[in-house]
Formats: structure tokens, sequence, C-alpha cells
């Protein structure tokens, strides 16, 4: 008979992998569904400073392994799949793969977030002809050259300063007036002196010469005039979305798409679990998708004893 | 895995028997890190040759390829290539991808 597990985390970031290891210190069978290699967005990061315990910070990457390990250490399995579908309403709950199927008691969802997309028709046939979701990686390929960063918010800041130390022109274009970034990127913002704001404009084309990004246009949100730009890179800095593709007809989620579960981390369906930025929650950072995970393991121990 | 500069490429990719995958990647990119532990766990599982390039050592094989967005993957069969992949999500995606590059 196939084996059912007593849970099954899909997804091994900060909130699956702590889940994981909290699931199999309490004696549950714990299975890991990763469909690349353990860290999630963690894993991107080259520094954390704000997980607490590691006084000079510690590379992303290497804290997911070391919480990979730690959960393996205990008996925690990860298989190394995609999640094509699931049925959580069925019990045991089914789980489809890339490698197969597999049974489960219950089911934390930990599958955390994903960069934004503008949601322009050829946005994703252009990526890697000029447009990019990540400047620290692709920024060096745009130096000497101009380039547009879409957003407002931190990252997109963040993305607009690094590109400026690398690039002829930088354009920071945003659909509001102002940046919702925080304060201490303002001043490096407005001192860096190759780098112009354009603000209330909505990106609706993106113009092409030999397949390769050329020129954006955009509308401008209060007089709505048309207008376009000439660079040579975007890099969308808009946001990250949810993943919950696979399961939103299933379990309940907020119109931003993330996952109602509250401290409890229960969802509206009794044995699923969500962990981690996928779940309605204040504050998305590490120690807080890994407090989920440390919480999830009590309420599906509860649940398993109600079968 | 194979490493890939400028010398040896002909050989150990043009010139070879079996599909190789080519990985342009960089030391210092972070989305490149994650799918190294994929690569690892695909060599020497088919009979696809895995290779990677430092485009920070090798800027001419990065530009002759028009790389400039990494990781971006390439599948060599007989000398030749399709389109590119670009930033797969998942090893199912590199897997299915180069399925179908195989036809």
């Amino acid at each position: 008979m196939e084996q059912i597990y007593d849970v099954v985390i899909v997804g091994g970031g900060p909130g699956g992998y702590t889940a994981a290891l909290y699931c199999v210190r309490a004696g549950l069978s714990t299975l890991v569904l990763e469909k690349l290699s353990a860290g999630g967005q963690m894993a991107t990061t080259t520094q954390v400073d704000n997980y607490p315990g590691f006084d000079e910070g510690i590379d992303g990457f290497e804290l997911a392994e070391r919480m990979q390990r730690g959960a393996e250490r205990f008996g925690a399995v990860t298989e190394y799949a995609e999640v094509t579908a699931m049925d959580l309403t069925s019990q045991p709950k089914q789980i489809t793969t890339s490698s197969g199927t597999f049974l489960a008691k219950a089911v934390i969802l930990a599958t955390g977030a994903s960069p934004r997309l503008l949601g322009l028709s050829n946005e994703e046939a252009l990526r890697g002809r000029g447009v990019s979701y990540c400047a620290t990686c692709d920024g060096m390929f745009f130096r000497g050259k101009t380039v547009v960063v879409a957003g407002g918010g931190n990252s997109a800041a963040e993305d607009a300063l690094t590109l400026s130390k690398m690039c002829k022109k930088v354009y920071l274009v945003h659909r509001r007036d102002s940046l919702r970034a925080t304060q201490s990127y303002l001043t490096p913002l407005q001192n860096a002196e190759n780098l112009e704001f354009v603000w209330n404009k909505q990106i609706d084309v993106l113009d092409t010469t030999d397949g390769h990004l050329s020129s954006i246009q955009m509308t401008d949100r209060v007089t709505g005039e048309t207008s376009t730009l000439e660079c040579d890179g975007l890099f969308v800095a808009i946001g990250r979305i949810p993943d919950t593709a696979l399961i939103a007809d299933q379990v309940s989620c907020d119109e931003q798409g993330y996952i109602i579960a509250d401290e409890t981390t229960r969802t509206n369906l009794a044995g699923v679990f969500a962990v981690g930025d996928v779940r309605q929650k204040p504050l998305r950072q590490i120690i807080t998708a890994a407090s989920d995970g440390a919480t999830a393991s009590k309420f599906v121990e509860e649940y398993l004893q109600t079968l | 895995m194979v490493t890939l500069t400028t010398e040896n490429f002909d050989k150990e990719v043009l010139e070879a028997t079996q599909p190789v995958l080519v990985e342009f990647s960089a030391p210092w990119c972070v989305y490149c890190r994650r799918i190294e532990p994929v690569l690892h766990r695909m060599d020497g599982k088919s009979d696809v040759v895995i290779a990677t390039i430092n485009t920070d050592d090798q800027p001419e094989l990065a530009q002759r390829f028009q790389v400039e967005v990494i990781p971006t993957f390439y599948l060599f069969q007989n000398g030749t290539h399709g389109d590119k992949l670009i930033a797969p999500s998942s090893q199912a995606q590199l897997e299915e991808w180069i399925a179908a590059q195989r036809g």
C-alpha cells in the first residue's frame, strides 16, 4: 500500500522547513515537496541581517540549507518535485506532482510568493531580451545603458539605486506620485544624478527592435497623455503575488490572493494549514514564516488526533 | 559537470556527440545558485551532458549567444541549439524543456 504521510509540506522555504522540523520532532512522518532547492525567496538574499542569532548576518542560501538539514536530521524527507494538482478535501489528501502522487493526512501550504508581472502580452517573451525581475542578477548586463525600473516600493527603490551605480541613465517609473519606499532610500535616490523619477505613469506597451526591448509606451494616469520612453532594459519591481494558483478554488483567499488563515495557520479546510508569505499576515519576514511553521505543527497534531 | 571556456567550447559543445545542456551563470547570480543543486541532481542521470559558463570569465561566450539575463540555458545538439530557457522556476520545468528541445 502506498505510504500515507502524517503531513506533507508544499514548499521548502523557511516556513516549510520550520514546519518540517517541528512536525518531525513531534513524531509525525513528514515530507517536504520542493520544486527547485531549499529556501524560496530567502535563498536569493545573500545577506540576511534580521534573523536573530546570526550576529554578523548569514547568507540566505546557507540559512536555507541549514534549515533543510536541521529538519532532515530528525527524519523529515525532501522530494524534489513540482506540484501540479492537489485534492485537499479528500482523506487522505492527494498531491499530484512531477514525481508521482503523494498522500497525506494533513497538508501545510508553504508555497510563498513570486515576482508580480506587469501583465503585458509580450512581457514573458521579452524576459532575457530586455525585461528582468532581478536587478542584482542582471544589472551587470546593462552597464552603461539606459534602463527603466517599474515600481514604487522598497524593492523598486533598491533596484534603482543598484542600477544607478552601473547604468548610464535610470528612470524610476511609478503609477503614483510618490514612493512607498522607506525613508532611508529616498535621499540616496534623490542624490543619484543619473536617476530620474517618472510619476503617475502606467506602462502599457513594450516595443521591440529585432526582438529586443527598445522602448516602453506609457499613459499618464492624471492627464491621460501617452508617451514613449526609449530604454535598453526594464526591471520590474512591483511586488509579489502569493503562489496559490493550484489551490485557490479549494482554499479561501483574500482579495490579494493570500490564503486566509489566522495565527493558528488553519485554513477553511480541515487539515490544511498555511504558513509563511502565502498566508494573510501583517509582516512577511523569515522569522514570521518560521514562526508560522512552528505553530502549524501544533495544530497539525491537534487535527491528527481528531482522525 | 563541465566548465566551459572559449578554449574548450567548440570541442565540448559543438563537436559533442551527446546533447549538452549549457547554463550561462555567474557566482554573484543568486537565482543561479538556487538552480545549482538541481543541475547536480540531474548530472549523470541521463545522456545529457551538463555544462556551465561563468559569464564573468567568459564575456565573449555570453555575447556570442546574446545572453543578458542569467541563468540562461541552451540545449546543444549536433552543434546547434534552439530557443533559450531563462530562469526555470522548477527542476520539472527544466526537464520538460529539455525533453521538448530533444523532440
